[in-house]
């Protein structure tokens, strides 16, 4: 039987403020446990929590460049649990009306867009973190993290494949970044999916029992983890079984996925208006400084390369996935370097040396004024692409070397003089006359030797496409 | 000193006809007096106090004297008071070391009045005789058998007995203007936002408000001068133009408008008790003011409703006290579950628990559309009723409570008995209305207090009409017999 699979996807984000959600307590990362508290995020008897309008700010910005609706009056509620790091015994979250309201974020699959609803987005305060089994018998709690501002992105179930998912949260986690109000490191947690999967009946119009992954915090284990999940949904049904709504957690290390608790185990929140909380409201004003202050969306920019540019949307969107790499594009072509050119050099060249490096292209030795040099030489036809190739290697590893000075340094200049070239063509000639006979008997291939022959004698330096020309011209004489 | 007004005593220490040294101690000997008896105080620290009105001492040796500058008031205990032991009333934080100043206090800290020691209270403000307290029960001074009140008890008692000249309360449903009624003296509750309540440990965050508590309107003017601020640490403090409200305390009361609501004189009302707000109404008369009869139509209402609201915010509000980080823990546990189960039954008092299983209740999924959403609409209708009537009239006036103080064990066993105490009181703090009480006689030499209820932000006008009350009657300035 085939199946088909729904996704849906909820998003912790951690907002880049400088201070918690509800108080002036510190956000940074990796300090002494313990060691960021104030009295608010230890919940001590008579503090209050007051609202940090830099997440507000951050929510606004991210539910405007989703393009939806941003309510003008939001509720913050109370999620009471009983949790040791959860120093209230009650989460601040919004839950009946959230700051933002539907909008869309589109994903490039096959060279198809499709369109991904955001049923909401609301803001809410992490908890702390609990570490089970340090010494025997006990758990530590580290409050460093609670209150820490999350921006919580909802969608609806509108993916279709482990592919769909990954490509939703990379252009989610690339926005986040872009847009400014997410640092996106995803080993610190600052990202995290809860993937809710299930599956129905090719064609069905009704859902299947969903179960919810949590805490998912790398893009190939959203993979894995709705990989594994889907056969084992299917498999369970067609054995014969059901699917029982729950909350499950993904092993990295077996690769599968586990129920922690089911729906009868689930807590009843008991969320309701927190009244230490005025309503938020936004107002027209607010929208409007913040929408000033948005950078261009990647969407924006992506489309006007492809009309201004004249780029590919494949490359566009990859040029536009991250803000850096497009500053990074930006001035290479404001330098003048060709835009498609730029975009296979970076895509191609200085991506893969940096993935190999693991580096982000803020660090590329390399920087874009010089890769942009390298392209205008390659443009002027001073060095071949291959040529090139050589200089960034060399310059990678010696990034105070000119493009020019290392050009002349390393003998890569193209040979460009028609009569210099004319002379290396009929030197080959003169010494490969077997090869002419070939070629004039219907070899095609021995002409390709011959430029060969010719590129070899120039030690490179040869243009490719005039030795093509002059090789062409001759033989046909 | 034991009868002298605050505006009296401030005068006496500008003159330095005595120090604040010796106004705290006369006051820390009462103390040490009578509260054997009382139990008014939970916590006393001679030294803290006695180095305070030192310091109070060299600001007015300085000239640097302030209206309340190095007056002793006597502190409610749930207010959060730097290196003071804080409780609460609870067993819960019987050991809790307040690390921080409550808004309230820092406002009386930075004018240097004299913290006195910290008032019983009933535990977590839940009650209205003061005897859920875990410190047991406080007395009223005008028969020792009785109730004070509560949850403001412990000032309440502190106050009537003059073992200090203020106090601070808070009233959620009636915590300060009940135990002001039993006890004999005058007792505010500002509008909801206008004290700030940081450092005040929350029962029910939309309705608990901070005032003062004195025996005069006169006092009361004085300390929510010093109370009263804007706070950017509690978001739901208002940004209120700051008042003096001594200023209008004098002004003629000549054509005031007095609504007198129905639903205030029916039946549960003690017919002495009335007769003695009737008599009260009529000096009004006497003093210009014109009588209207107005009616609160949803005032049957307010019971259930703040019965449903503030155990609620409670049970929410009381979820920190885990054992985890601070607080009573209890001794031996299994694991993480115990600890939780065994810290709260041992911790909290029955009253408290019994409000925390209520609000757990009425939040639970399937109940909260019947009764949390339900108990918010009517809030908003006992709110519209009050608008109403202010149409029709500039204050309303009723009993503070339904009789005079009752004997001590007496509802305890009834809690709803014990909740019908606060039915004059709650709908104004649903409202977020001021209200005051002051008072108005004896029955049978217990005191009965007469509610005042204002418009918004009319504190200044309430406080103006309970003076010009306190000018010709001499009630506020009774005290019981064997205390003095």
């Amino acid at each position: 039987m085939d199946w088909d699979i729904v996704i849906g996807i909820e998003t912790h984000v951690q907002l880049k403020t400088k201070t918690k959600q509800f108080s002036g307590a510190s956000t940074s990362f990796g300090n002494e446990p313990n060691s960021q508290g104030c009295l608010v995020s230890l919940a001590y008897p008579g503090v209050l929590p007051v609202l940090n309008q830099e997440a507000v700010n951050c929510a606004i910005k991210f539910g405007l460049s989703i393009d939806a609706i941003i309510n003008r009056k939001s509720i913050f509620a109370r999620k009471n649990y009983f949790y040791p790091d959860l120093p209230k015994g009650y989460q601040i979250s919004q839950f009946e009306l959230p700051i933002v309201g539907e909008g869309k974020l589109s994903i490039l699959i096959d060279n198809h867009t499709k369109d991904v609803r955001i049923l909401r987005a609301h803001l809410e305060e992490d908890a702390g973190k609990s570490s089970h089994g340090l010494s025997h018998g006990k758990s530590g709690i580290d409050l460093n993290r609670a209150g820490t501002p999350l921006l919580e992105i909802v969608t609806e179930p509108d993916m279709s494949s482990a592919e769909e998912a990954v490509a939703y949260a990379k252009k989610l986690h690339d926005l986040v970044q872009w847009i400014g109000i997410c640092d996106g490191n995803m080993q610190e947690g600052n990202f995290r999916c809860d993937v809710n999967v299930s599956v129905k009946k090719k064609g069905s119009d009704v859902l299947g029992t969903r179960r919810e992954i949590k805490n998912l915090n790398s893009f190939k284990y959203i993979k894995q983890a709705i990989d594994y999940e889907v056969n084992w949904q299917i498999e369970t049904i067609e054995d014969g079984g059901l699917i029982e709504q729950s909350t499950i957690l993904f092993n990295p290390d077996t690769g599968e996925t586990k129920a922690m608790r089911s729906k009868e185990e689930a807590n009843d929140y008991r969320y309701f208006p927190d009244p230490d909380l005025l309503p938020l409201i936004v107002t027209e004003e607010d929208m409007l400084t913040i929408k000033d202050s948005l950078p261009e969306l990647p969407s924006e920019m992506q489309s006007r390369f492809v009309k201004d540019l004249g780029l590919s949307m494949y490359d566009a969107s990859e040029i536009t996935s991250n803000k850096d790499v497009a500053d990074y594009f930006i001035g290479m072509i404001n330098e003048g370097a060709s835009a498609k050119l730029s975009v296979n050099w970076i895509i191609v060249n200085l991506f893969s040396r940096l993935n190999d490096e693991e580096m982000s292209i803020l660090d590329s030795p390399v920087t874009f004024e010089k890769l942009a040099d390298l392209i205008l030489k390659i443009e002027d036809q001073t060095i071949s692409n291959n040529a090139a190739k050589k200089v960034f290697e060399v310059l990678w590893k010696n990034p105070e070397e000119s493009v020019e000075g290392l050009i002349e340094k390393m003998g890569l200049k193209q040979i460009s003089d028609s009569s210099e070239v004319e002379g290396l063509v009929d030197q080959v000639l003169e010494s490969n006359a077997n090869m002419i006979d070939e070629f004039k008997s219907g070899k095609e291939k021995a002409f390709n030797a011959l430029v060969g022959q010719v590129m070899k004698a120039s030690k490179g330096k040869a243009n490719p496409s005039q030795v093509n020309e002059i090789l062409k011209k001759k033989l046909s004489n | 000193m034991l009868n002298l007004s605050l505006k009296q005593l401030s005068q006496n220490l500008n003159d330095k006809t005595f120090s604040s040294h010796e106004l705290t101690e006369f006051f820390l000997s009462r103390i040490k007096k009578y509260n054997k008896q009382l139990n008014a105080f939970i916590t006393i620290d001679e030294s803290s106090s006695l180095s305070m009105a030192k310091m109070a001492d060299d600001k007015i040796s300085k000239g640097e004297h302030k209206p309340l500058t190095g007056i002793p008031i006597a502190q409610k205990d749930i207010f959060c008071a730097e290196g003071w032991r804080t409780t609460c009333g609870s067993k819960m934080l019987e050991n809790f070391i307040a690390p921080y100043n409550a808004t309230v206090i820092q406002n009386f800290n930075d004018i240097d009045a004299v913290n006195l020691g910290k008032t019983n209270m009933d535990e977590f403000a839940m009650g209205s005789s003061n005897e859920t307290s875990y410190f047991g029960s406080v007395k009223n001074p005008w028969n020792l058998d009785c109730v004070p009140g509560g949850s403001s008890g412990g000032s309440a008692s502190a106050v009537a007995a003059r073992l200090a000249p203020a106090a601070t309360g808070t009233d959620t449903g009636g915590s300060i203007r009940q135990p002001a009624s039993l006890c004999g003296f005058t007792g505010l509750k500002p509008t909801y936002g206008l004290v700030s309540r940081y450092g005040m440990i929350a029962f029910a965050s939309s309705l608990d408000q901070a005032g003062p508590m004195a025996p005069s309107a006169e006092d009361c003017a004085m300390l929510l001068n010093t109370m009263a601020s804007h706070d950017h640490k509690d978001s739901t403090s208002i940004d209120h133009k700051k008042e003096d409200y001594t200023t209008n305390l004098n002004h003629p009361i000549q054509g005031l408008k007095i609504g007198i609501p129905k639903e205030f004189f029916g039946d549960g009302l003690n017919a002495s008790v009335q007769k003695i707000i009737e008599e009260a109404l009529d000096k009004y008369k006497k003093l210009g003011a014109e009588l209207v009869d107005i009616s609160l139509p949803n005032s049957d209402l307010a019971i259930p409703v703040y019965y449903v609201i503030a155990p609620a915010e409670a049970s929410s509000n009381l979820s920190r006290y885990d054992g985890v980080r601070y607080g009573y823990r209890t001794k031996e546990y299994d694991d993480l579950m115990d600890m939780y189960f065994k810290t709260r039954q041992e911790g909290f008092g029955e009253e408290v628990k019994r409000r925390v299983l209520i609000g757990t209740y009425v939040l639970s999924a399937g109940y909260y559309d019947a009764y949390y959403l339900k108990a918010q609409k009517i809030r908003r209708l006992i709110s519209n009723d009050f608008k109403q009537a202010f149409k029709k009239c500039d204050v309303i006036m009723g009993p503070s409570a339904p009789s005079v103080a009752f004997g001590s064990g007496e509802k305890k066993e009834d809690p709803l008995a014990m909740y019908l105490q606060d039915i004059y009181t709650i709908s104004t703090n649903l409202a977020g209305l001021p209200a005051m009480s002051i008072p108005a006689g004896l029955s049978s030499n217990l005191p009965v207090g007469l509610q005042l209820i204002g418009n918004y932000f009319e504190e200044g006008r309430l406080l103006n009409i309970a003076h010009q009350f306190q000018l010709s009657s001499d009630w506020h300035l009774k005290i019981p017999e064997g205390i003095s």
